[in-house]
């Protein structure tokens, strides 16, 4: 029994951090129809910048909660500058094009942060400095560690908080407004490209703040590090519904769980191939996800 | 349509069969009698060995400084190492091999330190005539390739061997389990050798748990592992996951001592931290060891390089020493000569006696470290040796 609450621990823990992408993946899906496939690599960029800020603060011998919120507002901040550029140097020109042209230009992008990334930090993983010593929580023979704690509650107030953002604010509804229409909006007299630019901004915060929380617990970083995980935190914001905020929080927790329930047993090495069959089992089956609406497109 | 088939296919084997002719007329590599003896070095320099490439570079580079020092082979004529980084992938191995070769025209090539990689690249050698000493692949299949490939480091099914016996030995543990990297070569086969060894030994292994390399949660395969208790737990991939799996362990509460083979000595290793306690290691041979051939070794090389050479870098510096020897007793630089010399081999290295045997293996005794970590580094302390 404490095997099974264990395994349901570990794969919330993972989930949370599919989720934590997922989110920002499906904000930018949900405004722009846009499915930016970077966004996993402006996750590992997050990571990345947490890592140089964290050791120009020699975080790992002087460990601090104060200090690890520093690096990942810094990460968060660097990674919005960088979704902003991102859409406005690759996204904004071919806003026009049909949508396979931006599905494509987000590929691009995502290659070239990737190889760029191996260009510029090199191949070789490098760890994460512990900005926070690991301690572990036992529950009867239920262990968990303070940093999977840390990124399940995260993961659950950027949900909350994103809710909060898109159905209770000013720019919120602008947002939904964009969504809604791109052109009636601009007509309506609210300013498109700030609009766009503030989702994107959001979304590789979000990423970044991601990146960081899971170099916490899983250290190892390198440039390819968001290739993987991004896929499968499209997956997850598929699987919730893209576009359905909760619908990414449990998309990522489902895919989680699956993982480690499949890591548990003899086939533990086609864990990486569970989230890709769920996809095309939801494709199949239930296209607009579990949260999502179908909706009926005129043609 | 399908009359042709039968026609095609035959063109197609005359087609492959004329290009593999064409091929073996060009192997002879054309070397220059006088000027630098061109010795081509490939290694994971970058990605996720990179310490396996660069300790065994270092290595390889001081052997062919001192011999430059000492005057060189062949009547004065220096040596001169060309570098080509693999990336840490296996078929960048089988390119950066074919460049050394076909390219820079090399007599001989030093490498990999990886299994798997060199299970790429020595086909490769194979075919052109070129002999390899590889310094540190301990899989049994990597001098199986042929006979132009070599080796200065014991074997997989030796090392297993090692390990279970410590384990059933010294630490008297009874139910082991083993987790196995897939991906990996050298992984593959040590655990074969440790569950061979310790169940003739009358232990008990679980049944081993797979992952692949570069996976970073290892917590799903740890806890089914924990649930069956063993007393001892084998991790059999290399360093950047050990020390991964290690901390993960530790933080779902497993206090057993972990195990590991040659493939733990790396630099981030030490990102195991505190986790690193309670582990042991096999190895090739032990920095502490008082031998003063030993001592002068660390002593110049860490005024070479201003750091603690790791075993890798030792074999590095032997496998090196190997082929520059084989090429002075041989006097010249064809590749089968050298290599005629090469299965001769017979001399004194860093790491032990390196005699050749028939299946180009050397056969030297294992060290078993306990590892340590301590100021934010990891120190390897010598436990015991056992001879083959």
């Amino acid at each position: 029994m404490d095997t099974f609450f264990q395994q349901f621990i570990n794969g919330l823990s993972l989930g949370a951090i599919y989720a934590l992408i997922a989110l920002g993946y499906t904000m930018v899906y949900g405004v722009l129809r846009l499915i930016n496939f970077a966004h996993g690599d402006v996750y590992m960029l997050g990571a990345f910048a947490g890592y140089f800020i964290a050791n120009a603060l020699n975080m790992d011998e002087h460990p601090s909660i104060l200090g690890a919120m520093a690096v990942t507002l810094g990460a968060m901040a660097v990674c919005a500058g960088i979704g902003i550029l991102i859409e406005r140097l690759a996204y904004r020109p071919v806003r026009h094009h049909s949508r396979l042209t931006s599905l494509i230009t987000a590929i691009g992008v995502s290659l070239l942060l990737e190889y760029g990334g191996q260009v510029v930090f090199g191949a070789t993983p490098r760890f994460f400095p512990q900005m926070i010593r690991s301690q572990t929580y036992a529950v009867g023979g239920v262990q968990i560690t303070n940093q999977n704690l840390l990124i399940i509650v995260v993961s659950v107030v950027v949900m909350f908080g994103l809710q909060f953002i898109v159905h209770q604010t000013k720019i919120g509804k602008a947002m939904r407004a964009v969504s809604f229409n791109l052109s009636v909006a601009k007509l309506m007299g609210i300013n498109t490209d700030f609009v766009i630019a503030f989702t994107f901004a959001l979304g590789s915060a979000l990423a970044a703040a991601g990146g960081v929380m899971v170099a916490l617990a899983i250290p190892r970083i390198d440039p390819l590090m968001g290739l993987m995980t991004g896929l499968k935190a499209f997956v997850a914001a598929v699987l919730g519904g893209i576009g359905n905020i909760p619908g990414a929080m449990l998309g990522g927790m489902l895919i989680g769980l699956m993982e480690t329930w499949l890591g548990a047993t003899a086939y533990s090495t086609y864990r990486d191939a569970v989230a890709f069959a769920v996809l095309i089992l939801i494709l199949l089956f239930r296209p607009a996800g579990i949260l999502g609406k179908s909706v009926v497109e005129k043609v | 349509m399908n009359l042709h088939r039968p026609l095609l296919t035959a063109a197609c084997v005359f087609a492959i069969a004329a290009s593999a002719a064409c091929e073996r007329k060009s192997t002879s590599a054309t070397q220059s009698t006088t000027g630098d003896i061109l010795v081509g070095f490939y290694g994971s320099l970058t990605g996720d060995g990179a310490s396996f490439g660069i300790s065994s570079r270092e290595g390889a580079q001081m052997a062919v400084d001192d011999i430059n020092g000492a005057g060189g082979l062949l009547g004065g004529r220096k040596i001169k190492l060309l570098v080509e980084d693999d990336q840490s992938k296996p078929e960048e191995a089988s390119n950066a091999v074919t460049k050394l070769i076909t390219q820079d025209k090399v007599v001989g090539v030093i490498g990999e330190v990886a299994s798997r990689r060199s299970l790429a690249a020595g086909p490769v050698c194979q075919k052109y005539q070129t002999p390899m000493v590889s310094p540190a692949s301990t899989n049994e299949r990597v001098t199986e390739i042929g006979d132009y490939i070599f080796r200065v480091c014991f074997i997989d099914p030796f090392q297993g061997e090692v390990l279970a016996k410590f384990a059933f030995n010294d630490l008297k543990a009874k139910k082991v389990a083993v987790l196995k990297d897939i991906a990996q070569d050298y992984s593959v086969g040590l655990t074969d050798a440790i569950v061979r060894t310790f169940t003739q030994l009358g232990g008990q292994v679980l049944d081993p748990v797979s992952y692949s390399s570069g996976d970073a949660d290892f917590k799903a395969i740890l806890t089914q592992v924990r649930a069956q208790k063993p007393d001892v737990v084998f991790a059999t991939g290399y360093y950047p996951e050990a020390a991964v799996i290690v901390r993960q362990a530790r933080e779902l509460g497993m206090k057993m001592p972990f195990l590991g083979g040659d493939g733990w000595v790396g630099d981030a290793l030490k990102n195991g931290r505190e986790a690193l306690a309670n582990c042991y290691i096999s190895n090739h041979y032990s920095g502490d060891n008082p031998d003063p051939v030993v001592q002068n070794f660390v002593k110049a090389y860490k005024a070479k390089f201003n750091h603690e050479p790791d075993s890798i870098a030792a074999l590095g510096y032997d496998a090196a020493k190997v082929l520059a020897d084989a090429i002075s007793r041989s006097g010249s630089t064809e590749g089968p000569k050298i290599r005629a010399a090469l299965a001769t081999a017979d001399l004194a290295g860093v790491t032990g006696r390196l005699k050749m045997n028939a299946k180009r293996n050397v056969e030297k005794p294992a060290v078993i470290q306990e590892v340590t970590f301590a100021n934010g580094d990891v120190k390897f302390v010598y436990k015991t040796t056992i001879a083959p």
